[in-house]
């Protein structure tokens, strides 16, 4: 079996479109008053942050952020060979009447928020939710699901893989792969 | 990714230390599930969950539901008393016909050790032993090490006394298998006829006085008196068990330092456990109870997980 990667986006180039996605999120949310912002877990948190710690320097006030995982949400439970590890949630602020930003970093089948929109109504009924996602992949979905904010659209089939290294998770610097794992 | 090495929890003794700590991080999640305004998760929607138990429970059954219920499985309820085993049914019978049913999960309660056991090779459901007489009852000693790890931060190197009787105890044995495969130090304490003849042989120190264990302890787990399965007499009077081992404020005040008091309930005031320990700041008794939905939620999203 041959990988083969391909870099589809790189560090000054995340930089622009973060940048870009920050003041599109700006200017529908303002001054992000009745807005909340939602990481989803475990890799959507790294790019939520940094969406999150930007815009609290552009409003100059707290903004609240939080984690929300959906393993216990997902509907591949039991389905799949091992069950999906959980990660922790955080959301110690009320979402009720709230407009919530939902963040991930690839949008492929639509599963995962799927899951997360019922995750999120554990924590009262939202007044509006959007997605934004990094890196979507269009022709992959399952469900019908579409992002409100995307970072940048990629042609995939099935077999490729979208890799996003952060350098908050780790990465000596921001990178997004394009991964082939075909035979 | 990662799940369970067993099918069924039948006893602390068949799971490994991995086991433990996946069952501790997921717990540690449906804590935070139990804290939300809305305390339910659909995992288990398509699995049904028989409660049997042929023996009496409030506590661990009650938790059980709710885990169940939390977890948003279908849960059916059965107890010996109201059944048809008082007409002369077999285990293997009672529970194959539940299974008729279409049951996935049986949480049993049974007063003969290995009860489960013999269950689990007789039948494809996977099964949770929720007490087999005074053989194991895992899922309390997941909680209450789970509370300890929670209020001490730690487990490895913890000193931990349980003290009562040790003899017809499950949670103490249960309690022990799972503190040592966590790295934690154990010592029993109790009056020499309540401690089981052989007890050293799973590593712990043995003790006869409280004060003693008392001051070596990080953690006391002080057990109940089982008046119902002792056949004969093991101390003269329940005042006297009282003045010897019962734990009362003032033992704790001539201790040089403050230690962790638990209990896995029910509590007999004023023999056991004073009223003055019992509801003071030192016990975590009540965190036990809440850290009980917790865990066994985790058990059984994990067993249930298992393909």
């Amino acid at each position: 079996m041959s990988t083969k990667r391909k870099l589809i986006l790189d560090s000054n180039l995340l930089e622009i479109t973060v940048s870009r996605l920050c003041h599109q999120l700006l200017e529908v949310h303002e001054n992000f008053e009745n807005t909340v912002i939602l990481g989803l877990q475990p890799r959507g948190i790294f790019l939520a942050q940094m969406i999150h710690a930007r815009l609290e320097s552009e409003v100059g006030k707290k903004i609240n952020l939080g984690f929300l995982d959906t393993t216990f949400y997902r509907d591949d439970f039991r389905r799949r060979q091992t069950p999906a590890k959980a990660n922790t949630t955080k959301v110690d602020f009320i979402i009720e009447s709230k407009n919530v930003v939902v963040i991930d970093d690839v949008l492929f089948t639509g599963r995962s928020v799927r899951a997360a929109l019922d995750a999120m109504m554990a924590f009262g009924r939202p007044n509006k939710v959007e997605l934004l996602v990094l890196m979507d992949r269009k022709y992959t979905r399952d469900l019908p699901i579409a992002a409100d904010y995307v970072g940048k659209e990629v042609n995939t089939i099935e077999s490729q893989r979208v890799l996003v290294e952060l350098e908050a998770q780790g990465f000596k610097k921001n990178k997004i792969w394009l991964i082939n794992t075909e035979n | 990714m990662s799940q369970l090495s067993q099918k069924h929890l039948l006893g602390i003794k068949d799971i490994t230390r991995k086991d433990i700590e996946l069952i501790f991080e997921t717990a540690s999640n449906f804590k935070e599930v139990i804290y939300r305004p809305i305390k339910k998760v659909p995992s288990l929607r398509d699995i049904t969950i028989a409660n049997v138990f042929f023996e009496n429970s409030t506590r661990t059954r009650l938790s059980f539901e709710l885990a169940e219920k939390r977890l948003s499985a279908d849960v059916v309820n059965f107890s010996s008393s109201t059944s048809s085993v008082k007409k002369g049914e077999t285990l293997l019978d009672t529970v194959n016909n539940i299974l008729a049913m279409k049951v996935d999960m049986v949480v049993m309660r049974h007063s003969s050790p290995g009860a489960p056991h013999f269950l689990s090779r007789n039948i494809g459901a996977n099964i949770i032993n929720a007490g087999d007489g005074t053989h194991e009852h895992p899922t309390q000693a997941l909680l209450d090490t789970f509370s300890i790890q929670e209020k001490c931060g730690h487990l490895e190197g913890l000193k931990v006394a349980i003290i009562g009787d040790i003899l017809h105890s499950r949670v103490a044995i249960s309690n022990i298998l799972a503190l040592k495969k966590l790295g934690a130090e154990v010592m029993v304490c109790g009056p020499i006829t309540l401690l089981p003849k052989n007890i050293a042989l799973l590593g712990v120190q043995v003790e006869l006085d409280v004060q003693k264990a008392l001051n070596w302890c990080d953690v006391a787990n002080i057990l109940r008196i089982q008046l119902e399965r002792q056949q004969i007499k093991y101390f003269p009077s329940l005042r006297e068990y009282s003045l010897y081992y019962g734990i009362n404020k003032k033992l704790l005040e001539n201790l040089n330092k403050e230690i962790t008091i638990m209990h896995p309930g029910p509590i007999n005031r004023g023999v056991e456990l004073n009223s003055d320990v019992a509801d003071s700041e030192h016990s975590i008794i009540l965190d036990q109870v809440e850290n009980g939905v917790a865990v066994r939620m985790a058990v059984l999203y994990l067993l249930a997980g298992i393909n």
